[in-house]
């Protein structure tokens, strides 16, 4: 199956999530499917039916509280069956909220932010000092990019050389209560990020070509930062840039308009 | 006991290839013998601590045992939710050590003073807590912590502290020690403050008070076994912490005790009152502003 058609299966399965647990953030997952998309689908050496193999390539859900997309995702290539989705936010259910390492194929606790890109530090550090050749990809939000610990793994990557270290901003332009721009300035972004010694990237965050083709770049001695315009609510006209739908839940009239336009039967 | 920590690290390292060191920008000669052997393994995370425990956390996850330094309030408090949610929710078998406990960095300030720690750390599920009492309980520890392979805070005192401990090979995480067997009083140390509660049974024994002398090096998991019989077996419990009062060990074998309905009268807590400290000069000077002497733990057993 092309990729373009999963994505739009998983943001049906997200949308259907977030309706069935009347749970939020489901703007902030439809933002990244297409990105988690292709990640697993293309670039990411992983085996569902060995989760903790030691050579495996690692994902970190930065932003925690796009979890629904994880889970499509996660389900989709087997880590656990497509039914279990129907379980997220219910008592007993490994898929909660937001991601506990409990579940096979979560790599850290997230749903804090800012938590990620050190514990990625920390995992690329040990596939140099082990000489692994696995990759660690990371996947935070802009407004993430608020909190001072995300700052302080980018002055750790580079100063370690982990250029086996990608980092990917989904760069929405929205965090919990307005544009990113408007609560705490992060621009120049990309100035920012080349000044704390990484090697920038800039990418439209749903062209899946494009995505794909970042990690086939050439080799260089520093981390890897991926800025990937993305619109928050992507796949469904209605929720588009919209930042109502970080928290809003989508109706029953709500999931059936989406699944019209995601062309899903 | 940095000294002793260093040492041990280093010769450890030499047979386990799984640790890692990560140093909060410190020890700067201390290390010097351990990054000529280990020089892989040895990563100076700048001060810089959520990040430096993040990567622990990444290790940890991907089979090493790192072990985080720096000086003790950063890196347990500074660095809380890393602790929290990167080490103790996936239980991952990453040490923090701590140099500085309680008030071994007194004339610093109250920003160097640690006398929240334990109350903080002992509230997160799959913790451990080893406070060592000297140099050589600081190498048993460090190698127990290795093996248990969970999350484990080891707390430091300073350097140049008294050998008051065997070379004892049955020292395990959380089980206390009987330095001295009484009858009638029981005066448990937690950590760095022993030389003053072994200063204090020396009056208890003048007085001719029978008592005992408790190494209580680890808070969490508690002795509950040690515990049951103290309280059965003694008129009056002492507990002695450099630490403050407000949920540290005193306050945790309360908890305990009245979970399991013993008669809390006989317990007396010795810390610190809920303040800063300003001006309170060195540790010794601070200790006596507080009553951590040999001499106040005495009289607040006469006054009970």
């Amino acid at each position: 199956m092309k990729t373009q058609k999963i994505a739009a299966l998983l943001r049906l399965n997200a949308i259907e999530m977030s309706h069935n647990a009347k749970a939020a953030h489901l703007a902030s997952s439809l933002s990244c499917i297409d990105i988690l998309t292709v990640l697993y689908e293309k670039i990411l050496k992983i085996n569902p039916k060995r989760p903790n193999e030691q050579h495996r390539d690692r994902f970190i859900l930065s932003k925690g509280h796009a979890a629904t997309s994880l889970y499509a995702i996660l389900a989709y290539r087997g880590f656990f069956k497509k039914n279990y989705l129907k379980t997220y936010g219910k008592k007993g259910s490994l898929l909660e909220e937001h991601p506990t390492p409990k579940l096979n194929g979560v790599e850290a606790a997230t749903g804090s932010l800012g938590h990620g890109l050190s514990v990625g530090c920390g995992i690329a550090l040990s596939a140099k000092i082990s000489s692994k050749k696995f990759k660690t990809v990371v996947l935070m939000g802009d407004g993430e990019c608020n909190e001072g610990a995300v700052w302080e793994a980018a002055l750790f990557a580079s100063s370690k050389k982990l250029n086996n270290l990608y980092a990917i901003v989904d760069f929405n332009n929205w965090q919990g209560i307005g544009r990113t721009k408007d609560i705490l300035q992060l621009h120049p972004f990309k100035k920012k990020w080349e000044s704390f010694g990484w090697k920038v990237i800039e990418i439209n965050g749903h062209d899946h070509k494009k995505i794909e083709k970042v990690f086939k770049n050439k080799k260089t001695n520093k981390p890897i930062l991926i800025i990937a315009k993305t619109i928050k609510g992507r796949g469904v006209s209605f929720m588009e840039d919209d930042n109502n739908w970080h928290y809003r839940v989508p109706s029953k009239s709500d999931l059936i308009k989406a699944k019209r336009e995601l062309g899903i039967k | 006991m940095r000294n002793a920590f260093a040492k041990a690290i280093t010769n450890l390292a030499q047979k386990n290839k799984k640790i890692v060191l990560l140093s909060g920008d410190i020890g700067n000669k201390l290390f010097i013998n351990y990054r000529k052997l280990q020089p892989k393994r040895f990563f100076n995370c700048g001060i810089a601590e959520a990040s430096m425990t993040g990567v622990a956390s990444g290790l940890a996850a991907s089979g090493f045992q790192p072990v985080t330094y720096t000086i003790t309030p950063f890196n347990t408090v500074r660095c809380l939710e890393q602790i929290r949610l990167d080490i103790c929710y996936p239980n991952l078998p990453v040490i923090i050590v701590g140099t500085g406990a309680g008030l071994s960095y007194a004339n610093l300030g109250a920003t160097h003073h640690s006398m929240e720690d334990i109350a903080v750390l002992r509230t997160l599920p799959n913790m451990n807590i080893v406070c060592p009492s000297d140099p050589v309980e600081v190498e048993l520890a460090l190698k127990e912590a290795l093996r248990i392979k969970k999350p484990t805070y080891i707390r430091l005192g300073k350097k140049g502290e008294p050998i008051l401990n065997k070379n004892n090979s049955k020292f395990k995480i959380g089980k206390g020690i009987f330095l001295k067997r009484g009858k009638d009083i029981a005066l448990i140390s937690v950590g760095n403050v022993l030389p003053v509660v072994l200063e204090a049974e020396k009056i208890f024994s003048e007085k001719k008070i029978s008592t005992s002398v408790i190494n209580l090096h680890t808070v969490k998991p508690i002795d509950e076994h040690l515990l049951k019989k103290i309280f059965i077996e003694y008129k009056k419990i002492i507990v002695v912490e450099e630490h403050g009062l407000a949920g540290g060990v005193g306050s945790a074998i309360l908890e305990w005790g009245n979970k399991n309905k013993l008669n809390l009268q006989k317990l007396i807590c010795l810390g610190a009152p809920d303040k800063f400290l300003t001006s309170c000069g060195n540790q010794n000077e601070a200790r006596h502003s507080i009553g951590l002497t040999a001499k106040e733990i005495f009289n607040k057993f006469k006054k009970h």
